[in-house]
C-alpha cells in the first residue's frame, strides 16, 4: 500500500506541465486552461453571470413584461386577469375575513409571484434589488481587498513597528463581532435627517445611497483578507528572487510593486469572489435589519424583510429573495473554490 | 508561565482599554454627528437634548468625556435607555441567558454533525458521497439563516403545523429553562437546528480538508504500519491532530456568537436575547443600549480569547513565547 498517489483533486496535469512538449504557456494561461476543464466550476460560473445578466435586465422587465413601476405604491389599483378585472390589494384575506392582503403569484407576466403591501410587482423588485444586492457585493469586497492588499503590501514591506500597530488594529477588528461593528457604523452613518447629506471630506453621500452599505460592509471585511495576504507578503520577502532584485540594486518602488505585487494578485483573485459571496450575504443581513440598503430603494434583504409581514398569507415574497441569494452565494462559492484549484492548488484559503 | 500569564493579562487591558477609545471615538467623535441628538432617539425635544449634553459632559474636553461615559458604563451602571426609560446593564444581564441558550445548543449540534459528516466525507474520498457531502456543506453555507429560519416558521408554525411532526412546536418566543425545561426545548429546536447550518457546513469542510492534510503525514504511515486498525488510526491518530484547527475557531465563533452573532436568529424567532436587544434599540435608535452591547460583547469576546490563549499555553507549553 506504499503507493505514492498524486493529488488528484479536479487539478489533471497537462502534457505540457508534466514535460513532454513544451509550448511557452504563460502560469495564467495554464490556470485557465484547468479552470476551463472542471466542469463544476464553469456551471457555475455561468449561473452566476446567468443571474447578473437577469438583474441587469430589470428595467427590461419592468417596463416590456410587467408594464409596472416596482417603485411606485399601487394601494388602489387593478389589472386584467384571464379576462376578469382584479384587484392588486385585495380586502379581507386574512384569517378572521379582515384585513388587506396583496395578490398573490399569477404566473402570469403581470404580478408574476405576486405583489408586496404596497402592491408593487414583486419579481419586478427581486430583479431590480439584483443590482442593488450585487453593486454592493461587488463594490464592498472589492473595496475590501483593494484596501487589504495597500495595507498588507505597506505592512509586510516596510514591517518593524508599521507592520506591529496595523497588524494589532487589524486584530483588534477581527475580534469584533461582524455585526456589532457593522451596526455601529450603521447608527452613526444613518442616523441622520434624511434631508441632510452625509459630508466626508469633499464627498457628499445621500442617506439613501447605496454606497453607505457598500462602504461600512467594505471596511468591515477589511482585516479578513488583510491577514492572509499580509502573510504572503512576509513570506515573500525573504524569497530568493526578492534578495536577486535587491542585489540588483532595486529601489523600494520596483521591490514592492514589480516583484511583490505580481506574486500576491493570485491570492486576491482567488479571494474575491469568496468575498462577493460573503459581502452579498452581508449585504442581505445588514438591510434585513433595516440598516443596510433604504427604501425606496430594494435589494434582496429589504424584500425579504418586507416579505416577513406576510410571510403566512404570501410566502413567495420572502421566498424568492431568498432563493436569489442561495443560488447566486452557492454559485460564488463553487467557482471561487475552482478558481483556487486552478491558480493556487496548495492555497489554503478556505469559504467562511 | 507566569510571565506569559502576565504578559498576556496586560495585552488584555490594552487592547480592551484602546477598543472602549475607538467605540467612543466612534459613537461620539464622528464629524458631522451631533451625539446628544443620536443619544436622545427619534425625534426628541430641546430640553432632551440640552439635559444629555451636560449629563454626558459633552462641553467638556474629550478626555473627560471619554471618562464620564466609561465611569456609567462599568463603574455606576446607571445607563439609561432613553426609549424605554430603563437602565441599560441590567436589561443586558436579564437578556444573556436567552443568547446564551440558544448559541450552546447549536454549538453542540454543530460540533457533532460537523464532526461526523466531516469524518464520512473524509473516509469516503473517492466515492460519489464526498463530492456530495461537500456540495451540501456548500448550500449550508450559502443559505442566509434569517431567510433560513423564516422558511422554518413557515412550516412548523402555519403551513405543516397541523401535520403531526410539527404540532409541538409552540409559538415563537423563549421559556427560562428554570421556568419549564420542556418548553425551553421545545421553544429552542428550530433556533438551534437554524443557527447551526451554517457552521455544520463550515466546520465539516475545514475537518475533511484537515484529515486529509494530516493523512500525507509520516507519523499516519508509521501506525499503518505497525499494524493498528484503520478504525483506530483514523479516531486516535489523525482525528486528534485535525481538531486542533477546529477547536481554536470554535473557541472564536462561539464568543463572537456569543457576543451578539446570533442576533439574525435572535429577530426572526423573537428570542428576547442580547442581539434582539440591540436590534430593538436600533429600530428606535436607542444609542445607549447600542453602545453598551457593542462594548460589553468586544470586552466577552477579548477575555475569551485571552482565556483560551492561557488554556493553550497551559496544556501545550511549545506555545508559550519565550
Amino acid at each position: 500500500m506504499a503507493v505514492f498517489e498524486p493529488e488528484a483533486e479536479g487539478i489533471i496535469l497537462d502534457a505540457e506541465e508534466t514535460g513532454g512538449d513544451v509550448v511557452g504557456r504563460s502560469p495564467w494561461a495554464l490556470a485557465g486552461r484547468r479552470l476551463v476543464r472542471n466542469k463544476l466550476a464553469m456551471g457555475a460560473g455561468v449561473l452566476f453571470l446567468a443571474i447578473v445578466a437577469v438583474s441587469l435586465a430589470a428595467p427590461l422587465y419592468a417596463h416590456r413584461v410587467a408594464h409596472t413601476d416596482p417603485f411606485e405604491p399601487n394601494l388602489s389599483g387593478t389589472f386584467q386577469l384571464n379576462g376578469k378585472t382584479v384587484q392588486v390589494i385585495q380586502q379581507g384575506g386574512g384569517k378572521l375575513g379582515l384585513g388587506e392582503t396583496p395578490v398573490g403569484p399569477t404566473w402570469h407576466s403581470k404580478y408574476l409571484i405576486g405583489a408586496d403591501q404596497l402592491g408593487r410587482d414583486v419579481m419586478a423588485r427581486v430583479l431590480y434589488g439584483g443590482r442593488a444586492s450585487l453593486f454592493i457585493g461587488f463594490g464592498s469586497a472589492l473595496l475590501a481587498c483593494t484596501l487589504a492588499l495597500v495595507l498588507a503590501l505597506v505592512a509586510g514591506y516596510f514591517g518593524g513597528t508599521v507592520d506591529l500597530v496595523l497588524s494589532r488594529l487589524m486584530d483588534l477588528i477581527w475580534a469584533f463581532p461582524l455585526y456589532l461593528f457593522a451596526i455601529s457604523l450603521a447608527t452613526v452613518l444613518l442616523a441622520r435627517p434624511t434631508n441632510k447629506p452625509l459630508k466626508i471630506g469633499f464627498v457628499t453621500l445621500n442617506a439613501r445611497s447605496l454606497w453607505i452599505p457598500l462602504l461600512i460592509i467594505g471596511l468591515v471585511y477589511v482585516p479578513y483578507v488583510y491577514r492572509p495576504i499580509r502573510g504572503q507578503v512576509l513570506s515573500l520577502r525573504e524569497k530568493e528572487f526578492v534578495e536577486a532584485a535587491l542585489a540588483q540594486g532595486a529601489g523600494s518602488f520596483r521591490l514592492v510593486f514589480r516583484e511583490i505585487l505580481p506574486n500576491v494578485i493570485s491570492t486576491v483573485i482567488v479571494l474575491l469572489p469568496l468575498m462577493i459571496a460573503t459581502t452579498i450575504l452581508t449585504e442581505a443581513a445588514l438591510s434585513y435589519l433595516s440598516i443596510g440598503v433604504q427604501s425606496p430603494q430594494a435589494s434582496w434583504g429589504t424584500i425579504i424583510q418586507d416579505g416577513q409581514a406576510l410571510l403566512y398569507s404570501r410566502p413567495w415574497v420572502a421566498i424568492l429573495p431568498g432563493i436569489f441569494i442561495v443560488l447566486t452565494v452557492l454559485a460564488l462559492n463553487v467557482f471561487g473554490d475552482g478558481l483556487r484549484d486552478a491558480l493556487d492548488p496548495r492555497s489554503k484559503v478556505r469559504v467562511k | 508561565m507566569l510571565t506569559f500569564v502576565i504578559r498576556r493579562l496586560i495585552g488584555l487591558i490594552v487592547v480592551m482599554f484602546v477598543l472602549s477609545v475607538l467605540v467612543f471615538l466612534l459613537f461620539f467623535e464622528t464629524p458631522g454627528v451631533d451625539p446628544a441628538r443620536l443619544m436622545a432617539g427619534r425625534n426628541p425635544n430641546p430640553e432632551t437634548i440640552k439635559a444629555i449634553r451636560h449629563e454626558f459632559g459633552l462641553d467638556r474636553p474629550l478626555p473627560v468625556r471619554y471618562a464620564l461615559m466609561m465611569k456609567r458604563m462599568f463603574i455606576t451602571r446607571d445607563l439609561i435607555s432613553y426609549g424605554s426609560h430603563t437602565k441599560v446593564i441590567p436589561e443586558i444581564i436579564a437578556a444573556a441567558p436567552v443568547t446564551f441558550s440558544l448559541v450552546f445548543g447549536a454549538a453542540v449540534i454543530w460540533v457533532v454533525f460537523s464532526i461526523l459528516f466531516g469524518l464520512a466525507a473524509a473516509v469516503l474520498r473517492g466515492t460519489i458521497w464526498d463530492p456530495l457531502l461537500m456540495v451540501l456543506a456548500l448550500i449550508g453555507i450559502s443559505i442566509p439563516v434569517f431567510w433560513l429560519g423564516e422558511i422554518v416558521n413557515l412550516f412548523t408554525q402555519s403551513r405543516w403545523h397541523n401535520f403531526f411532526l410539527f404540532s409541538w412546536v409552540p409559538p415563537l418566543g423563549y421559556t427560562p429553562l428554570t421556568q419549564d425545561p420542556l418548553k425551553w426545548f421545545e421553544g429552542l429546536v428550530f433556533p438551534w437546528l437554524t443557527l447551526s447550518v451554517l457552521y455544520v457546513g463550515f466546520y465539516a469542510r475545514v475537518l475533511r480538508a484537515n484529515l486529509i492534510e494530516t493523512e500525507n503525514e509520516d507519523y499516519i504511515r508509521t501506525a499503518r504500519s505497525k499494524g493498528i486498525s484503520e478504525r483506530r488510526v483514523l479516531l486516535k491518530h489523525n482525528l486528534r491532530t485535525s481538531m486542533i484547527a477546529f477547536v481554536s475557531l470554535f473557541g472564536l465563533d462561539f464568543g463572537i456568537l456569543v457576543a451578539g452573532g446570533a442576533l439574525l436568529t435572535e429577530v426572526v424567532f423573537g428570542l428576547p436575547g442580547v442581539g434582539l436587544l440591540t436590534y430593538n434599540s436600533l429600530t428606535s435608535l436607542d444609542l445607549p443600549v447600542i453602545m453598551t452591547t457593542v462594548i460589553y460583547g468586544a470586552f466577552f469576546i477579548t477575555l475569551a480569547s485571552a482565556l483560551v490563549d492561557l488554556l493553550y499555553a497551559w496544556l501545550d507549553p511549545r506555545v508559550r513565547p519565550t
